[in-house]
């Protein structure tokens, strides 16, 4: 169990470094460096005034070199502004440059660097940042991970059902629906003051307000209030939800037929003692995976949710880092989306290891 | 009059989409009539599942191929006093064609239904196409390393868990800037990617004929000048004929799409390869003394069809939500494009106004992709029947 841990770790880093090298790499590119001068000084600058802006403001050096002061292991770079003489670095306080800065400063000794867009430190945008993500996600979770599993149970315990029919084909279709349409639909639908059911509702009395629930989740961030947060946690927990149904349905279809079930029925218990004491513990194995592997792809569906509904959170502000090439920025944005993935693959396995005691890794 | 009621709006569509409905119903009447004779295409008509899905996906690739004849205007024509129009607006007096806007006007007064129809032609065509690719790198990738494992293996199955390990939007912005573009980034992957097919196909005609060398030669010769041919044209844009060529937005695009699919169709590949290769028939292959690509290509290949097929269709689907969110960023083909997800993208701005523009492709693409999944659903129940 240590050395699979270790293993898993060590690839972990190894592809941690791989990726954010190419981030580092791409983003770095010269046109990419160019085009930030250009954004952070003047629009209007010369070639030259360019070329020098860049060596001022330490881009000037080689990439791979850059890429270890970044990562800590190389010295910063110092340099000295042209026109006010004050000292310029990557370890420098830019607020405060004369006092005595650090050596190495890069993603080991803690510092994620300085964030062109926002003009502010990474590591205390990504923090607020993502604590607004992990609300969104909080509420996905909860709302997904039960629906998801009651349809597959239900689906699954009588397999060719009208009933089992119904719910595959919604599954199916949720798994069709990404997020911008879904979350394009339910705003028409549910917060447009003159499309859909809010206009119908407010003709019968039913309500007050302009719209049902709002199609902005900007004022979530102070406060969530049902009507800001519903369609955004709708949006993206519905992506998900029939791919887990789906899944926990093939799971409990394959239990349902098992020996010691119809053993079980043949014995003379319950259908409903049969299910939710014999079935049910096997049947969600599998799910437990696949819910642990979904999480990265709630990720790409928070992306876009987020931008649609105009909440900023971890997908918003990669956007806009991606927009703006900041390049630290999207580094730690993609080392926290590495992290993700890769953790959740990790407690995936483990959690699999130890719920199946058919599995051990020799 | 000015306007059209919506069940005149809706008896108009459905008009309009009457050579799509014919076809659909040659289609249906044949192939339930011999689907006896037509293998696994033929029991996707026992499945009423698979059915409606087949339905829908060969509507939306009819309507693509009709596109000419269904749309009412110029995808790209404006018509200043139909901006963002009612569906159903009559034109104003004096302009020729057909006289409605029959799903409205869009933010820059063109017409939605006309730029439907014309998304389906280029998300039918980019999807698929792109799908394909990917599948040729996936194959050629996926055989050996599930044949010979070890370090070769170890190596693909590294990078392939390094691009799944980006987030999807992200490799996105990163690969289809404008400024990667000028440094010839999707040009190089491109060059890498597209020749995946052509040494697929080297391969699958000579390890299958070359003791029988004309035969060889023809296929193999064929293949090399063709798909070279072709792939100076679509990969750097030399065709000397002027034949193969792609702009070189669309190859961003595309070449983005194929790159993220390639690696899970990889993985599928080398899973089921691992999982055929100790079946008894590979072993007599192996004691008949045949070539390692015959193998892979003529044996194993061929028994893993019904998983990709399935996975096939589901990945077209897959394909053409990522289009939408490439759309959806702005980083689609061209800010004119009519293609679903750019759309999306120019019509939400005004949704709870002006729903029309963005909820018509939205629905649109919801339907094509629900048909793909159904149909391989359809599909994978036929499949596991025997």
């Amino acid at each position: 169990m240590l050395r699979f841990l270790l293993r898993r770790f060590g690839t972990m880093i190894l592809t941690g470094l791989c990726l954010s090298f190419v981030v580092f790499y791409l983003t770095n590119l010269k046109p990419n460096l160019e085009r930030l001068a250009k954004t952070q000084a003047s629009a209007r600058m010369t070639q030259s005034q360019v070329h020098d802006w860049l060596v001022e403001h330490g881009y000037g050096e080689p990439v791979l070199k850059r890429y270890g002061e970044w990562l800590g292991v190389v010295p910063g770079w110092t340099g000295k502004n042209t026109e006010t003489g004050a000292p310029m670095g990557r370890c420098v306080d830019p607020n405060n440059p004369t006092t005595k800065a650090a050596t190495y400063c890069g993603i080991l000794q803690g510092t994620w660097g300085y964030s062109t867009v926002f003009r502010s430190s990474v590591s205390s945008i990504l923090s607020t940042r993502l604590q607004a993500t992990g609300i969104l996600m909080l509420w996905v979770l909860i709302l997904m991970i039960p629906v998801s599993l009651v349809v597959g149970i239900v689906s699954g315990m009588r397999e060719g059902s009208r009933l089992d029919r119904g719910l595959s084909v919604a599954s199916i279709a949720t798994t069709a629906t990404p997020e911008y349409v879904s979350g394009v639909v339910l705003i028409v639908l549910l917060s447009s003051p003159m499309m859909g059911l809010s206009p119908v509702l407010r003709h019968w009395g039913l309500l007050h307000g302009t719209a049902l629930f709002k199609g902005s989740a900007a004022s979530a961030l102070d406060h969530v209030t049902f009507a800001n947060f519903t369609l955004p946690v709708v949006t993206v927990a519905l992506y998900g939800t029939g791919y887990i149904a789906r899944m926990t349905r093939a799971s409990m279809t394959e239990v349902m037929t098992a020996q010691y079930i119809r053993t079980a029925r043949l014995k003379g218990v319950r259908f409903r003692t049969v299910v939710l004491k014999h079935a049910l513990r096997n049947a969600l194995i599998a799910p437990f995976t696949v819910i642990m592997l979904q999480i990265p792809w709630l990720l790409n569906g928070v992306v876009i949710t987020e931008t649609l509904f105009n909440y900023k959170g971890f997908g918003w502000t990669l956007v806009q880092a991606a927009e703006g090439n900041d390049i630290e920025l999207l580094l730690g944005c993609s080392i926290v989306a590495v992290v993700v993935v890769l953790l959740t693959q990790l407690i995936s396995d483990i959690g699999y290891i130890y719920l199946n005691p058919r599995i051990r890794i020799s | 009059m000015t306007h059209l009621s919506a069940s005149a709006v809706l008896g108009e569509l459905l008009y309009r989409f009457l050579p799509v409905w014919i076809a659909l119903f040659l289609t249906f009447a044949l192939s339930i009539a011999y689907k006896r004779r037509l293998g696994l295409y033929g029991r996707i008509f026992d499945s009423p599942i698979g059915m409606v899905g087949f339905f829908l996906v060969m509507f939306w690739a009819y309507a693509a191929i009709f596109a000419g004849m269904i749309m009412t205007h110029d995808p790209l024509e404006q018509v200043y006093r139909l901006k963002d129009a009612l569906p159903g607006t009559k034109m104003p007096a004096g302009t020729k064609g057909y006289p409605y806007y029959l799903l409205g006007g869009d933010h820059l007064a063109r017409d939605v239904f006309s730029r439907m129809v014309a998304g389906a032609r280029e998300v039918l065509i980019i999807a698929p196409a792109a799908t394909v690719f990917a599948y040729m790198v996936g194959i050629t990738l996926g055989l050996p390393a599930g044949y010979y494992a070890g370090r070769f293996d170890t190596v693909l199955s590294f990078v392939a868990n390094l691009v799944l390990a980006f987030p999807v939007i992200l490799l996105f912005y990163l690969l289809v800037t404008p400024a990667i573009r000028q440094v010839g980034i999707p040009v190089g992957l491109a060059a890498v990617l597209f020749l995946f097919p052509v040494i697929f196909l080297t391969i699958l005609w000579n390890s299958r004929y070359f003791t029988v060398p004309w035969k060889r030669n023809l296929y193999v010769g064929l293949t090399l000048v063709i798909g070279l041919w072709a792939y100076s044209g679509l990969a750097f844009n030399a065709d000397p004929l002027g034949v193969f060529a792609m702009d070189s937005n669309l190859l961003n695009v595309f070449v983005s799409v194929v790159f993220v699919n390639a690696p899970t169709v990889f993985r599928i590949v080398r899973g089921l390869t691992f999982d055929i290769k100790s079946r008894d028939y590979v072993a007599a292959a192996q004691t008949r003394g045949e070539g390692p690509w015959y193998i892979m290509l003529w044996e194993i290949l061929p028994n893993a069809r019904g998983p990709l097929i399935v996975d096939f269709c589901l990945r077209i689907g897959y394909t053409t939500i990522l289009l939408g969110t490439l759309g959806f960023f702005g980083l689609g083909v061209s800010p004119e494009s009519p293609d679903w997800g750019s759309t999306i993208n120019a019509g939400r701005k005004l949704l709870s106004i002006y729903p029309w523009p963005a909820v018509v492709p939205a629905v649109a693409l919801l339907s094509l992709v629900l048909g793909l999944n159904l149909l391989a659903d359809g599909l994978r129940e036929e499949s596991l029947r025997d």
